[in-house]
Parts: structure tokens; C-alpha cells; sequence
């Protein structure tokens, strides 16, 4: 159980803006340096605002981009793309899921066609069976079989997300990146989309790598936490030690200024303004 | 008397599959110097109903409504050109998406000045003065050289303080903002939400801040409305609100936040609302509610 599926030693990316005439090109260090790893059926949050390279750690994580340096391990092997290359192995255990359900999803692909394009892809699996096992996912998700021929356009925010996740847990994979999965949804919405992520890591023992800037969701939903502050890892730590005790000032900003839901600070603040 | 004070509006939409119903019936008023919000999922028709009161809909739109006054005047009866000099001067908004509502052609310092020369009728020295003026009380460093920048030149704070000023530019008696901060950061959004809140008490201003965020919720508002598919939930003051939620739907949006989450699972709305209801929503003191 306490297997380690992905580790990250010491991971740089560096991207290179090109210089015009009379402008010098330059270095834009994203990620400076940032280790961890996360054990099996572990959730890792990163927190961090935007610009800070939270979501370029997500692509070197995923394998789309390659890190400029340091040593990437996934299921205990190296993995580094730059030089190897990337099998179709290595392409099914690791899948994302991105930000924005609208965006990520083909309008002119049905449903069923976006969930049999990885295995059309990636496996030999001929199409009868491709559509049984979409209809099960989509049944895992939350989904029914008669949404299999509709368009991504006829489906609301949380369903599309479904819909992503789906695509992205189709071909087994062990370790899902989530790329700010609920920040584009309602409140309501987020909470089913929560729990079905929730149920999904306990029936197939997924790894998550969760990336988020609302922390009131890291704290429900993660073991480790990590907060990226201009590329950085400022504070890495199991949940409760980061919660409890926030060492970096960033993360002390950061705790300040998640607004409070209870009555407490409510009553504290009405007491300021009337005193004001 | 109230500063808006809206009676039982209805705002429907022509559709093809006949008219769609995206606010039934809701009751809303505003004090001066009061801080109102109004909170519900997309669909709730929060922003339409206050859209209908800027009159920005569009025309397959029909608003209908018993009363909606705002500081005396009858927004019903009003032509269009009168309606413009009221929008935008007395009652100005700030909408969702700071980059997407400014106009990326002109600059920042254009955009303030044009409401400026508009509405009050300023020379160009005296809207230059006011402009400078205006970004120095929203926040943004360096105003001058700021007034020349371009929307794509700023981060989205930066823009969402410059519709700000644009906002507050004439010194509006109402301020509607529109999920001002959900596309932003949360170090970010609380310096937005405490310059309006500031902002408000400074120039004693009605603000109404509509939100799907119950955090933003807590920390400005004096009064809550909650709406839901068009209709209005419930009603009270921000401190019986979230001590005592009296229909199951606020219920189910407050225990809905993950830091109230017991156990492995959150509960959801549709676990609240379809399962068999204690009570009709309202008549029962709220038991076991998130606390």
C-alpha cells in the first residue's frame, strides 16, 4: 500500500522568452527546484496563485512537458521524455484532468467517441468492445448510457467535468493530475464532484496530484500539501502539520485571506464595524 | 424610504421551446449605506434580475414587475434615454470578468474618463485630475503612468480595480457587484472585497454583492437573499443566516462547503432537497444545521 508512485527530485523548468530587436532574450525560471512524492492512493495538493508554476509542474507531472533538470519517477522508474521519448505504457498511467470542462471537451466529438478515443488510440481493443467500456464508466461517473451519443454542448458544468474524468480514468490509469478540477464550478456541484472524485480514488486506489488555490478544498480533500510561491516550494507537508501550523508567510497570507464561513468571525466583524 | 426597492419581479426569456421563466415573483429592497447579498447557483437568475434593473437585457427579455423604484424614480416607466442618465452614474456595476468587461481597444485612463465626460460633464483637465484621483482611491500604484496602460498590460486585479473606478467614478448611490472576485486569486480577492467594503462605508453606498461564494458572503454582507431557480429562498440578516437557516436549500448550500464537511463524504443539494423534507422550508426552527 505504501508504494510510492510518483516522486519528483529536485525539478527545474526553465522557459526561454525569445528577444526582439532590441530586447536581450531571458530566462523565466517556472519551477525552481521542487521535490516530493506521494504514496499510493495518496492525494498531494499544490496551492499556489497564478503564476507561480503550479500548473507547469502539472505538465512535467503528466509528461507533456519535460523539466529542464532533476529526476521525475513514476511506479519507481525514471521517466525522462526529453531523451526517451514517451511510451504508450507510460502515456496510460498518467492522465490529467484540466480547469475548464467547457474548454477541454471537442463540441463536434459525441461523448461516446471522447471516451473510446484513448483506448482507440492506445490500445487494440476492437469497437464493440470499446463501447461497453464507456458505457461503464459512464456509469461509474455518475453518468447514464443514454448520454453516450450526445454532444458536449447538451450537458451542464459538473456533467461535462464527469465527462473529463471519465476520459481520464479510461484506460486505468494510476495516477491522475487534476488541474484545478472544481474552481470553474457551482457549490453544489463542486461537492458532487468531490465525492465522486473521493469514491473513484477508494474503488481504484488512484494516486492524485490535486492542484488548487482554495485551500478550504485542499484541507478536505488531501494528505500532503504543498504551497508554491514564485516557483517554489515554500511549505510541504501533511495536511494537519500545514494547517495547524503554517510556517512560511505566504502560507500565513494565504490562511488570512481565505474568507471565513462561521458565525464567529461573522459576529467579529459585525462587532468592527459597528465600533468603526 | 428604500434606495431600490423592487415588488414582485418576473423576468422571462422567449425561447424556442416557449418562454423560459428565469425569475418568478422576487421581493427585493435596499437601504441606503446597506450592504445586501444575494447568493445561488448559476441558473438562479441572480444576475438577471439585477441586470433587469440596469436594463442591459437583452430583447427577447420581458421584465415585469409590481414596483421597482429606485431612489423614488420609477425604472418602469423610464425611456431609454433617460435610463442612461441614471445607469452608470446613480447605479453602476461591476461585472465577473475584469479582463472580458473592459474594452481592449482604449486605455485604462480613456475608459474612467469617458464616463467622467458623460455623465458629469468634466473638460479634459478636470477628468485627468479625477481619473488620477480615482486610481490612487482604487488601489493601483503609479496612476499616471497607469492611466496609458491597456487592459492586456494589467493582471486581472489590476483591471478589476480599474472597473472599480470606473464603477465609482460618479459617485454612485448603488454599486451592484456582479461575483466581483470569482475569477480571482484569494490573496487577490481579499484585497478586492476590503476596498469595496471600504469603499462603501467611506461614501456611504448601497452595495449589492451577488456571489455563489458563502466565504464572501460571511465576511461583507449586512443582509443575505437566497436564490434558487428564480426564486427567492430566504431572507435575513448575514448572523441568523448562517447561525439559524431556515429553508433546507440554505442549509444544504452551507453544510454543501468543504470546510463543513463531516466525515469522508459533503453532503450535497440534491441529497438535502429531494429527500422527504422534515417541514415546509421556513416554518421550522433549523435543527443539526451546519454550524
Amino acid at each position: 500500500m505504501s508504494a510510492t508512485v510518483l516522486e519528483g527530485k529536485n525539478i527545474v523548468r526553465d522557459y526561454h522568452v525569445g528577444g526582439g530587436l532590441f530586447r536581450p532574450s531571458r530566462t523565466v525560471h517556472a519551477v525552481k527546484g521542487v521535490s516530493f512524492s506521494v504514496d499510493k492512493g495518496k492525494t498531494l495538493a499544490i496551492v499556489g496563485e497564478s503564476g507561480c508554476g503550479k500548473s507547469t509542474l502539472a505538465r512535467i507531472i503528466t509528461l507533456i512537458d519535460p523539466a529542464t533538470s532533476g529526476e521525475l519517477f513514476i511506479d519507481g522508474n525514471k521517466v525522462d521524455i526529453a531523451k526517451d521519448g514517451l511510451t504508450k505504457e507510460m502515456r496510460r498511467k498518467v492522465q490529467i484532468v484540466f480547469q475548464n470542462p467547457y474548454g477541454s471537451l471537442n463540441p463536434r466529438q459525441k461523448i461516446g467517441d471522447v471516451l473510446g478515443e484513448p483506448l482507440l488510440i492506445n490500445t487494440d481493443k476492437p469497437a464493440d468492445e470499446r463501447r461497453d467500456l464507456a458505457m461503464k464508466m459512464l456509469k461509474k461517473v455518475g453518468l447514464g448510457p443514454e448520454h453516450y451519443n450526445r454532444y458536449p454542448h447538451m450537458f451542464s458544468g459538473g456533467q461535462r467535468q464527469r465527462i473529463a474524468i471519465a476520459r481520464a480514468l479510461m484506460l486505468n490509469p494510476s495516477l491522475l493530475v487534476l488541474d484545478e478540477p472544481v474552481s470553474a464550478l457551482d457549490l453544489s456541484v463542486q461537492a458532487q464532484v468531490l465525492n465522486l472524485l473521493a469514491d473513484l480514488q477508494d474503488e481504484f486506489e488512484l494516486t492524485y496530484v490535486f492542484i488548487s488555490h482554495d485551500l478550504s478544498v485542499v484541507r478536505y480533500i488531501a494528505d500532503d500539501v504543498m504551497v508554491m510561491y514564485f516557483g517554489e516550494a515554500v511549505e510541504y507537508g501533511s495536511r494537519d502539520t500545514v494547517f495547524a501550523d503554517p510556517k512560511h508567510n505566504y502560507t500565513k497570507t494565504l490562511f488570512a485571506a481565505t474568507p471565513r464561513a462561521d458565525v464567529a468571525s461573522i459576529k467579529a466583524r459585525l462587532a468592527k464595524k459597528k465600533a468603526a | 424610504m428604500p434606495l431600490l426597492e423592487i415588488k414582485n419581479l418576473t423576468v422571462s426569456f422567449d425561447t424556442a421551446a416557449g418562454p423560459f421563466m428565469a425569475v418568478q415573483g422576487i421581493d427585493l429592497s435596499i437601504e441606503p449605506r446597506e450592504v445586501l447579498a444575494i447568493v445561488g447557483e448559476s441558473g438562479s437568475g441572480k444576475s438577471v434580475a439585477m441586470l433587469a434593473v440596469m436594463g442591459l437585457l437583452p430583447n427577447t427579455a420581458t421584465v415585469k414587475a409590481d414596483r421597482m423604484a429606485f431612489d423614488g424614480i420609477d425604472l418602469l416607466e423610464l425611456g431609454p434615454s433617460e435610463r442612461r442618465k441614471i445607469v452608470g452614474k446613480d447605479i453602476s456595476m461591476i461585472f465577473q470578468e475584469p479582463i472580458a468587461s473592459l474594452n481592449p481597444c482604449f486605455t485604462a485612463g480613456f475608459q474612467i474618463e469617458e464616463v467622467l465626460r458623460f455623465h458629469m460633464g468634466m473638460d479634459r483637465a478636470q477628468r485627468r485630475a479625477r481619473a488620477v484621483e480615482l486610481m490612487k482611491l482604487v488601489g493601483i500604484a503609479d496612476p499616471e503612468e497607469r492611466l496609458n496602460s491597456f487592459p492586456h498590460q494589467m493582471s486581472g486585479g489590476q483591471c478589476q480595480r480599474v472597473m472599480i473606478a470606473i464603477a465609482i467614478a460618479c459617485n454612485p448611490k448603488l454599486l451592484i457587484a456582479d461575483e466581483p472576485t470569482t475569477a480571482l486569486d484569494v490573496t487577490i480577492q481579499k484585497q478586492i472585497l476590503d476596498l469595496l467594503v471600504g469603499l462603501q462605508a467611506k461614501y456611504g453606498m448601497g452595495l449589492i454583492m451577488i456571489t455563489h461564494n458563502m466565504g464572501v458572503v460571511a465576511e461583507t454582507a449586512d443582509r443575505v437573499i437566497v436564490q434558487y431557480k428564480g426564486r427567492k429562498m430566504e431572507e435575513a440578516d448575514v448572523l441568523s443566516l448562517f447561525e439559524q437557516p431556515k429553508s433546507n436549500y440554505t442549509r444544504a448550500l452551507l453544510s454543501a462547503l468543504p470546510e463543513n464537511a463531516v466525515g469522508d463524504r459533503l453532503p450535497t443539494i440534491s441529497d438535502m432537497l429531494f429527500e422527504p423534507a422534515p417541514s415546509v422550508a421556513g416554518t421550522e426552527p433549523a435543527t443539526g444545521a451546519a454550524s
